[in-house]
């Protein structure tokens, strides 16, 4: 470990909620996206689980608002160093969507697919066990486009950039594959309390 | 809208943690800071890719933000020109404290997707502090003789407040100021119309800026026909990369 920067006193108080590296950014949620926001009609959106599954499933808007609600509080963690504290998301969770299209036994990673063609790989126990959402409300209110509305991923322990915004489709694979920003140079798991931030740390 | 981002290039250099030593400090714009850093063991970059600076206090407190490269990757220095945010604890430190001979810890080059390879037209798009990645573009181009690869529009609020003014202009750049007129234009938001005559076929369009302007351009280049795969953004609010 290098030496302290000169002249750095790191003035921020330190709130046990922020993982390494991070920084509190209050009320504000910045936008960050490789791409132009797509503009989806509620109506042509849909969410589809296939791959290693027993039974490929698709369900639309209203289909899967049909399913059981559930909805995260907590802490969200992005890679460019911002964390936002107490958010609140609704849709349903990942489990609900697994459990009627089934992962065979040789499922082991998840690639989730963007409206946009964006796509983030996670292992599947990251996404299992109350660990991932698909949402549609963000603080009691529709998911704002530009936040990944109608319909984003949300897997909260993860830095951000794994909560594909405009989520379409989770694939169920044997073997890890890298996704969009996986290969241009970020971590495959992405776990901020272990600054897993690019490929190699 | 299904038919995929593009690869990016996965083959794009990346370096891990360096000690740079800073060899100039120079503040050619208020409330900014030009560093130009010595970097051991460099690993050379492509234009567009960034570097990340961490601060470590003497408790062991760290910091990091991440800062576009403004150099050529054939310049023996890292150029990074950084906007200093009032509340934001790198950037002061860096804006306010840092002197040439000061050691600092960094980490890249990064990033795989916002990078220009050179070979391909582009139409670069900025707005304000957006312009820094462009700027390793335009000195990259200039050395390959391949100027004519670029069009290159940028938006500041005035001036006097854009960074790199003359190289920008020296490249043929359009400028756009949404506080006071600039030659016959009168001062307005980047618009189509200003961005029409920029367009050539087979074009990567790259969209730097805030979130608010990074969305507003690339709405306009998709609405110019570009399909959005094409497009490539950079949004900083914090800071740049994936959320």
């Amino acid at each position: 470990m290098p030496g302290p920067t000169r002249g750095f006193l790191g003035r921020r108080a330190r709130d046990p909620r922020l993982p390494p590296g991070q920084y509190d950014v209050g009320r504000d949620w910045p936008v960050l996206t490789a791409e132009p926001t797509p503009r989806i009609a509620p109506e042509t959106w849909s969410i589809t689980v296939d791959g290693m599954v027993e039974d490929p499933t698709t369900w639309t808007w209203d289909e899967a608002h049909r399913l059981p609600p559930s909805e995260y509080r907590g802490d969200i963690h992005c890679v460019t160093t911002w964390s936002k504290f107490d958010t609140q998301f609704a849709g349903v969770s990942v489990d609900t969507l697994l459990e009627a299209a089934r992962p065979t036994a040789e499922a082991h990673f998840v690639m989730a697919t963007s409206k946009t063609g964006y796509t983030t790989n996670l292992p599947l126990e990251h996404v299992t066990g109350g660990k991932a959402w698909v949402v549609w409300e963000f603080d009691g209110k529709p998911l704002p486009i530009e936040h990944g509305g109608p319909v984003r991923l949300l897997v909260p322990h993860l830095y951000f950039w794994k909560s594909a915004k405009w989520v379409s489709k989770l694939s169920l694979l044997a073997r890890d594959q890298p996704g969009f920003w996986e290969q241009n140079g970020y971590h495959d798991l992405g776990d901020p309390w272990r600054q897993q931030r690019y490929q190699g740390d | 809208m299904t038919d995929g981002l593009g690869a990016g290039r996965p083959d794009a250099p990346r370096g891990g943690w360096r000690t740079a030593t800073v060899s100039r400090v120079r503040r050619p714009l208020q409330r900014s800071v030009e560093l130009r850093l010595d970097v051991l063991d460099r690993i050379d970059h492509m234009a567009g890719q960034h570097y990340v600076v961490r601060l470590t206090a003497e408790d062991g407190y760290t910091a990091q933000r991440s800062y576009s490269i403004a150099s050529a990757p054939s310049d023996p220095l890292v150029e990074l020109f950084i906007e200093r945010l009032d509340d934001g604890e790198v950037s002061t430190y860096l804006a306010d404290v840092v002197e040439p001979g000061d050691e600092l810890e960094v980490r890249g080059p990064i990033g795989g997707w916002f990078v220009w390879d050179g070979e391909t037209p582009a139409l670069l798009v900025a707005g304000g502090y957006g312009v820094v990645p462009f700027v390793a573009m335009i000195r990259h181009a200039r050395e390959l003789g391949r100027l004519d690869l670029l069009r290159v529009a940028v938006s500041s609020r005035t001036l006097a407040e854009l960074p790199y003014a003359e190289d920008l202009m020296d490249a043929g750049a359009l400028v756009v100021l949404t506080r006071e007129p600039h030659g016959i234009r009168p001062a307005g938001r980047l618009t189509a119309t200003d961005l029409l005559p920029l367009w050539e076929p087979g074009q990567t369009g790259y969209v730097c800026g805030s979130a608010s302007f990074a969305e507003a351009a690339s709405q306009l280049l998709v609405g110019m026909g570009f399909p959005p795969p094409q497009v490539r953004v950079e949004r900083f609010g914090p800071s740049g990369g994936p959320a």
